[in-house]
């Protein structure tokens, strides 16, 4: 029961990790139909980037501020020069450009700052809480409360602004969007703007717990793809739904399911992938798209 | 007709001279029985990743090509001056394929001197032992190095993963005769050489001793519920093998669930600077490790003369080096082998006498290496040094107890 109960807190800590990642992803998806293989480099990026500035002797929250302001022009800045010149490209193409991303932002970050892990500071307090025999860590659950906080605003950015109402038409027609005058194009690269914050923020509550390196990011991306893909690219909550699933049933099969073990731990990751695809290709929460012809 | 036999002829003739050069040329290369060696210099290669994310390796291979400066100011070995050609391979097998095909096949030089990596190392392998090239000392700590059977022109240096092991589980079994020990490692090459020589080095008490062993991926973004569950198994004695970034992380997150077993960290992740720092020196107090080189930051051997001619060759031959880096040392000890090797092989430099050398090493002591610590060959040991130390973790730095211990016979 012990251990139980310790792996299933330990899965959600994880699982929040996954889910930060996992709402970029579908940030990026829900605004501009893409899906961005780039999203965990461009946050392992920025998160050296609050690094430099607190070394620079900033505190941590202007440095927060800062890296989140650099994120959004990152993506932004991406998206005008790198995203918009392939606009009528087949999205293969795009696809090939993010994986492209990826790995240039890998190696500059280990050109700049060498491959060495650095510790990176926690806003939350460090001592652990002791709860009965239970030990929770403040920063796992300061990642599971990021996530949710960043969530909920995201919901509230597209339903109750006119900003999100017309990222969501940009989405669904792009036709009839620039006919009743919204700029179909400034939308997009906001949208890559906005899931590069959301990516900052993952990677700033991230590093602090798996230290800050190039590689910080790669395993994560692909338990954020599997979340997204499980929980649906089209929900913003099914994602974050799809990492806490994703971090429990990785430490449960692991613990409980000998044949998986500790040595098959990814490819539980990627059998759910390949199962959500073929027995239901939306995901858990996600709406089929249908079109009137 | 007469124009046509004559024209045979002549192709016939002219067959014969291209066979004929042709055989002098190819009886030429073998009788050429020293590439690499003239006069005046003996030229010796290497690959080492200088870029890419192993570059933090590169140091060693920079002090090896300094300390070779220095026996060159030093009017070389038996005369001739050591021309040390070492190319970046950014740790990555197929430059290192590439990289060592230029050296033996253009630069022509007479042995490769401690190409890093294992998967490096792998790839040449096969390579090197057919074109009958010295692969000498190379810088991994795989057991696979050690078989002059099948591969007698490649040879180990550092004491390998397994024989590691094996110096813990002789003292688990010397001082804690009751351990429940969990095991954590990287489910690879690397990590299953570990155990297996730790398995080994417990023999049948192993199985009883041991309570459990949980594995992590290097795509694993975290190792907690791994932790978790060798806390929850009542694990006291945690063998830790793990690489740096892991390794943080397992130390850090013991301390914060309350785990407090007997930690040993195997040896890859030692690094105070960039591992023991980042999980917080405070968590890693108490830690084990074994040991084979001094720490020259160590205080017990200020004035050791040993160290002090590390430090003036540090300080005017390498002066941009970390002079406290232990990569550094091991550079040192490389270079100082190889000048050993070339020293004794004398005028017969020869590729097939250089290897005859370095199987016939005996008790070689390096001002660097732990007191009791040595470099011993056969020609059925390819093992040079398989003694080492433990230490534990102060909070500052790793201070040496106990015994050397010698694990000869234990490093495949």
């Amino acid at each position: 029961m012990q251990t139980f109960v310790a792996q299933v807190i330990s899965g959600l800590s994880t699982g929040g990790i996954y889910a930060s990642i996992a709402l970029a992803l579908v940030l990026i998806y829900q605004s501009t139909g893409l899906v961005n293989f780039a999203q965990g480099e461009m946050a392992m990026f920025t998160t050296y980037m609050a690094w430099s500035m607190l070394n620079a002797g900033w505190g941590y929250w202007p440095a927060f501020v800062g890296a989140c302001l650099f994120a959004f022009a990152l993506g932004f800045g991406l998206e005008r020069l790198v995203i918009r010149p392939l606009e009528t490209a087949p999205e293969l193409a795009l696809v090939i450009v993010t994986i492209g991303l990826l790995t240039i932002f890998n190696s500059v970050a280990g050109w700049i700052y060498t491959y060495t892990i650095k510790p990176f500071p926690s806003p939350f307090p460090a001592a652990p809480i002791k709860v009965g025999f239970m030990v929770l860590n403040p920063q796992d659950l300061g990642v599971v409360g990021v996530t949710l906080l960043m969530l909920a605003l995201i919901y509230l950015f597209f339903h109750s602004t006119r900003l999100g109402l017309a990222m969501r038409a940009v989405v669904e027609n792009p036709v009839s969007s620039r006919l009743v005058g919204i700029r179909v194009s400034w939308m997009l690269a906001l949208g890559w703007g906005m899931a590069a914050v959301v990516g900052a923020v993952a990677g700033l509550m991230v590093a602090p717990l798996v230290f800050l390196e190039p590689n910080m990011m790669g395993g994560v991306l692909i338990y954020a793809f599997a979340s997204a893909t499980l929980g649906g690219f089209s929900s913003a909550g099914g994602a974050v739904v799809g990492g806490f699933v994703m971090g429990i049933l990785e430490n449960l099969t692991g613990t409980y399911i000998t044949l998986v073990g500790t040595k098959l731990k990814l490819t539980v990751a990627l059998a759910v992938i390949v199962l959500v695809l073929l027995i239901k290709p939306t995901g858990l929460f996600g709406r089929a798209a249908v079109r009137r012809v | 007709m007469g124009t046509r036999r004559s024209l045979v002829t002549l192709s016939l003739a002219f067959l014969l001279l291209v066979l004929t050069v042709g055989l002098i040329a190819a009886g030429g290369v073998a009788l050429a029985d020293e590439p690499g060696v003239t006069a005046s210099e003996v030229k010796i290669g290497n690959t080492a990743p200088y870029s890419g994310p192993a570059s933090a390796y590169g140091t060693i291979l920079k002090t090896s090509a300094a300390y070779f400066k220095m026996i060159n100011d030093r009017r070389g070995v038996n005369g001739r001056k050591i021309v040390f050609i070492s190319y970046d391979d950014g740790y990555s097998p197929p430059r290192t394929v590439e990289m060592t095909r230029k050296l033996v096949e253009q630069d022509h030089v007479l042995l490769d001197f401690a190409p890093l990596g294992t998967p490096c190392n792998s790839a040449i392998w096969s390579y090197m032992n057919r074109y009958k090239v010295p692969q000498l000392f190379v810088l991994t700590g795989a057991s696979k190095w050690g078989d002059p059977k099948d591969h007698p022109w490649t040879m180990g240096w550092q004491p390998t993963y397994s024989s590691e092991a094996a110096t813990y589980a002789k003292y688990i079994l010397e001082k804690m005769p009751q351990a429940k020990i969990g095991i954590l490692y990287q489910n690879d090459d690397y990590g299953k050489d570990y155990v297996n020589g730790f398995r080994r080095g417990l023999g049948d008490k192993g199985r009883k001793l041991i309570v459990m062993e949980q594995t992590y991926e290097t795509t694993d973004p975290t190792i907690d519920s791994q932790i978790v569950n060798l806390k929850n198994i009542g694990a006291n004695v945690f063998f830790d093998v793990t690489t740096p970034k892991f390794a943080s992380q397992a130390i850090r997150k013991a301390y914060e669930i309350g785990w407090h077993p007997v930690h040993f960290l195997n040896n890859v992740s030692a690094s105070v600077g960039s591992v023991l720092k980042p999980a917080g020196l405070e968590a890693s107090k108490g830690l084990v490790t074994a040991l084979y080189e001094k720490d020259v930051t160590d205080p017990r051997w200020e004035g050791d003369p040993g160290v002090k001619e590390y430090l003036a060759f540090m300080k005017k031959y390498y002066p941009q080096g970390d002079a406290t880096d232990g990569f550094n040392v091991t550079g040192y000890l490389e270079a100082q082998t190889m000048v050993y090797v070339l020293k004794r092989a004398g005028k017969n430099l020869s590729r097939a006498n250089i290897m005859k050398v370095a199987a016939n090493i005996h008790d070689l002591r390096l001002p660097l290496l732990l007191p009791g610590v040595r470099i011993h060959t056969t020609p059925t040991d390819f093992y040079p040094i398989e003694q080492r130390q433990l230490a534990r973790f102060d909070g500052q730095r790793w201070e040496l107890f106990g015994k050397v211990y010698d694990v000869s016979g234990m490093s495949r």
